[in-house]
């Protein structure tokens, strides 16, 4: 990884998202893009844009017809893409992960096809920004990149599969560079539609705590530069940290709820170590999938404790959805950049709202900011639908002193 | 790198539930009959929802309901559709009332599928891919390792439109029953669910050549070693806004739905004789780069030799290494000796077929036609019979080239796939030679 970036409720950019998971800031505010007045719920982490917009080689036509969605990624793609320092590459692939695009244009869409179908305008433009290939080819345009986008969305794995399948086209010698992350932003849909499931908190979300409640919903987006060793060695590129695993599995057990005890949740964890030929024992840090509801947590718990074994008992577990709330599509991207920024400065990022932990959490839940030595860092990230995903970071010291398994 | 080949195809269409019926239908070479999807807000019939955005009330809307369940659109099929009448109000000069559509019919009799659980409440896009999933997946055992991937572009667009018209009525007590099916993971969900695959599953969002990313994303797997077989499924569904959509680009178009999917594998005694030959680099549109001359470039990448491409590169695909059929893309007619108005007349055990998505959009249409301008071999165009189906005709494109190889005596077949706002991509298809044949000619 020679670029990260990252824009979240917590800030833009590497700095302020850097200080605030170290110190576990929460970025939870009152809705403001759509009217909560009948929700149960009424708060998410919202980011806030810059103003003006960066727009690189777009015009601010283009920018401005972009949702929220597409604005977060085109700040966390050109921080990347600055601090990695790369050129136009006509053959650069771009790898996304997002689940509802830029579903907010489609409300919009929907909403005037409803109540004044007499009002065209602007419709067509849309329908053809809602989805999520305009999006990506509009970031496309502004870095001066031709080459292939593939846009998953794997729901709240959606972000780590994208980085994941880049990490795998470099690792397979498919490609030289990939651009690859994850966005979303929270739509009146997805806000609605978790608070229909009862699924987001109303108090404040509290990962593998006894006492948790339910999400809260955040937006942001998060995207790094992935090179092969030798690209970023001929270049004399900074390397932030390197990824060193990825493993994919599907659970089977229900659209929305994962199987109980965690089978596919560790069958990734599993993968993730024997593609990165590493055992459990020596992994530093656990950035959880956590989401704060009753049963994502215990079944991850679970997952982790069969996983980790012995090591579970002293291995630090943290959600960073307590600080910024659940991403979804972006989810697995921004938890990418957390253990990238925990293994560059040697933080543990803590869950400040953490009371007591559920029975099943054998494991130590990070809930003071603390420093420590870190080598390797997993993230998890399981979606609705039951694609779960892990992957492994490994710290990069300079030439010649990384300490390689 | 392995050869792939495909072991099984699958098709919903408007045609009907089986390849069988695609190919019939194509073989007829008439399109087939029109329905409409009615508009169901008009300012005539003013709704609840349109006046009362706040109301409690969750009785129904005035409007009339879209019934996703096959079961329940068989009995009701007028739920969804209706024939024009005079008597109809107009919106204004504008929007019409009701879109051109082909729908799927319902099936002869309720597949046994649909007993599963997980469809129980599933979309017919779910149904869809379920069913022409299975079709294509049928060929593998049930102990091979099978991965998924689900190719949307519009994706679930009934259980949407139906949420936000519970949220446009009264958030506070939308159905946490529709809520997940409006995720574009479900149909990968349900599917892999039915099959029983719990190891690689995707979905994969884009214009309708992503179905082609999605091909290629399978061969990576396969070459990979991660997986015996994979399901490439394209998927879609239509309302009547997905309908209004599709008319704000192009007033013409006929939308329909359905699904295609093809099951790929290294194991040439799974193979149903075809193999996948080729597939090129996402060509990109851009600011300097026309639909146009991306079709041009996609046509013209297929022509080339394995050895000059630059698709390893790009990370999509790859071309396949087996050399080019002697002049498969540059056909004249006395070697083919057909037309497009005769597209399986032609087949000989030297031709190439061309399956091209004329008939869509006018824009892209303008686009692959004048790349393809020269054809004058056999050529077949399924959205002209079927409609603009979006990624399920990207799939039923590559359904139907793979299916004339097996029936119609085809050599190869092109698929040329050129999207609306995305990419153009091409593929080719060839008949497997017996293993080791080519050996040769694959690369190191």
């Amino acid at each position: 990884m020679t670029g990260a970036g990252i824009i979240t409720a917590l800030g833009r950019g590497w700095r302020a998202n850097a200080e605030g998971f170290r110190l576990g800031r929460t970025g939870f505010r009152p809705v403001s893009r759509f009217d909560v007045s009948r929700q149960r719920v009424k708060v998410a982490a919202e980011a806030d844009l810059p103003e003006p917009m960066p727009r690189r080689l777009l015009s601010e036509r283009q920018v401005e017809r972009l949702d929220n969605a597409g604005k977060l990624l085109l700040v966390a793609a050109f921080e990347a893409w600055e601090q990695a320092g790369w050129d136009r590459s006509e053959n650069l692939p771009i790898v996304l992960g997002t689940t509802a695009a830029g579903m907010a244009l489609g409300e919009d869409f929907f909403r005037l096809a409803v109540r004044t179908p007499e009002q065209r305008e602007r419709q067509a433009a849309r329908a053809l920004f809602y989805q999520a290939q305009t999006q990506v080819r509009a970031l496309a345009e502004a870095l001066g990149c031709r080459g292939p986008l593939t846009i998953l969305s794997t729901a709240c794995a959606a972000g780590a599969n994208a980085v994941g399948h880049a990490w795998e086209l470099v690792r397979f010698g498919r490609a030289e560079r990939v651009l690859s992350g994850g966005y979303e932003a929270v739509t009146q849909l997805l806000f609605c539609g978790f608070d229909s499931l009862q699924a987001l908190s109303p108090t404040a979300c509290r990962p593998f705590d006894a006492g948790r409640d339910g999400l809260a919903l955040g937006e942001g987006a998060a995207v790094l530069a992935l090179e092969s060793l030798e690209s970023a060695r001929r270049r004399g590129a900074a390397i932030l940290g390197e990824v060193i695993g990825y493993g994919t599995t599907t659970d089977l057990h229900h659209l929305t709820q994962p199987q109980p005890q965690g089978d596919a949740a560790l069958a990734a964890m599993t993968l993730a170590c024997e593609r990165a030929e590493v055992t459990p024992s020596q992994i530093d840090y656990v950035n959880a999938h956590g989401t704060g509801t009753p049963l994502n947590d215990s079944a991850e718990a679970l997952a982790i404790q069969r996983w980790a074994g012995s090591r579970a008992n002293t291995l630090p577990v943290s959600s960073t959805k307590a600080s910024i709330g659940h991403l979804l599509g972006a989810a697995g991207a921004v938890e990418a950049v957390v253990c990238l920024m925990a293994l560059r400065e040697q933080f543990l990022p803590p869950e400040l709202a953490f009371e007591a932990p559920d029975p099943a959490c054998v494991f130590p839940v990070v809930r003071k900011p603390a420093s420590a030595q870190l080598q390797l860092a997993l993230s998890n990230s399981f979606g609705f639908g039951g694609v779960n995903a892990s992957l492994i970071f490994r710290r990069w010291c300079a030439e010649g002193t990384n300490q390689r398994s | 790198m392995n050869r792939v080949f495909v072991c099984g195809l699958g098709a919903v269409s408007p045609a009907g539930w089986s390849v069988a019926a695609l190919r019939n239908a194509l073989a007829r070479g008439e399109p087939l009959p029109t329905q409409f999807i009615e508009r169901p807000y008009s300012q005539t019939e003013p709704s609840s929802i349109i006046h009362h955005p706040s109301s409690h009330s969750a009785q129904p809307t005035s409007h009339r309901s879209i019934n996703p369940s096959i079961h329940q659109s068989a009995h009701h099929p007028s739920s969804i559709i209706h024939h024009p009448s005079s008597s109809i109000p107009h919106l204004s000069r504008t929007l019409p009332q009701s879109y051109r559509a082909r729908v799927v019919p319902p099936p002869a009799e309720r597949p046994a599928f649909l007993s599963h659980p997980r469809l129980r409440r599933a979309s017919p896009l779910t149904q869809f891919a379920a069913a022409a999933a299975l079709e294509a997946g049928a060929c593998v055992p049930s102990n091979a390792r099978r991965g998924l991937i689900v190719c949307l572009q519009s994706g679930p667009v009934q259980y949407v439109s139906r949420f936000m018209e519970e949220i446009l009525k009264d958030p506070a007590v939308a159905s946490p029953l529709v809520f997940p099916e409006t995720v574009f993971a479900a149909p990968a969900s349900h599917v892999a669910a039915v099959f029983g695959d719990d190891s690689l599953s995707y979905t994969l969002l884009g214009d309708p050549a992503s179905f082609l990313q999605g091909v290629a994303l399978a061969t990576q797997w396969l070459d990979a070693h991660r997986l015996d077989a994979c399901l490439v499924v394209g998927a879609e569904e239509i309302n009547w806004i997905h309908a209004e959509a599709l008319w704000h680009f192009q007033r013409e178009a006929i939308a329909s739905a359905g699904a295609g999917a093809l099951c790929l594998t290294h194991n040439p005694d799974l193979s149903i004789g075809i193999e996948l030959e080729a597939i090129t680099d996402a060509h990109m549109y851009s600011n300097s780069c026309s639909m146009a001359e991306a079709a041009r470039n996609m046509r013209a990448q297929l022509q080339m030799e394995p050895q000059a491409n630059p698709s390893r590169s790009s990370g999509l695909g790859s071309v396949r290494p087996r050399r080019l059929p002697d002049s498969a893309l540059n056909q004249s007619p006395s070697e083919s000796g057909a037309t497009s108005a005769t597209p399986y007349t032609g087949a000989t055990p030297s031709s190439t077929l061309l399956c091209d998505g004329l008939g869509g959009t006018l824009r892209s249409g303008a686009a692959e036609k004048a790349a393809w301008a020269d054809w004058a071999g056999p050529r077949i165009s399924p959205k002209q019979i079927l409609g603009e189906g979006l990624m399920a005709a990207a799939a039923w494109q590559c359904v139907a080239a793979c299916d004339a190889l097996t029936n119609e005596g085809f050599a190869s077949a092109i698929v040329s796939l050129v999207g609306c706002d995305q990419q153009a991509i091409g593929a080719r298809f060839g008949k497997a030679a017996a293993v080791g044949q080519n050996s040769r000619n694959l690369e190191p």
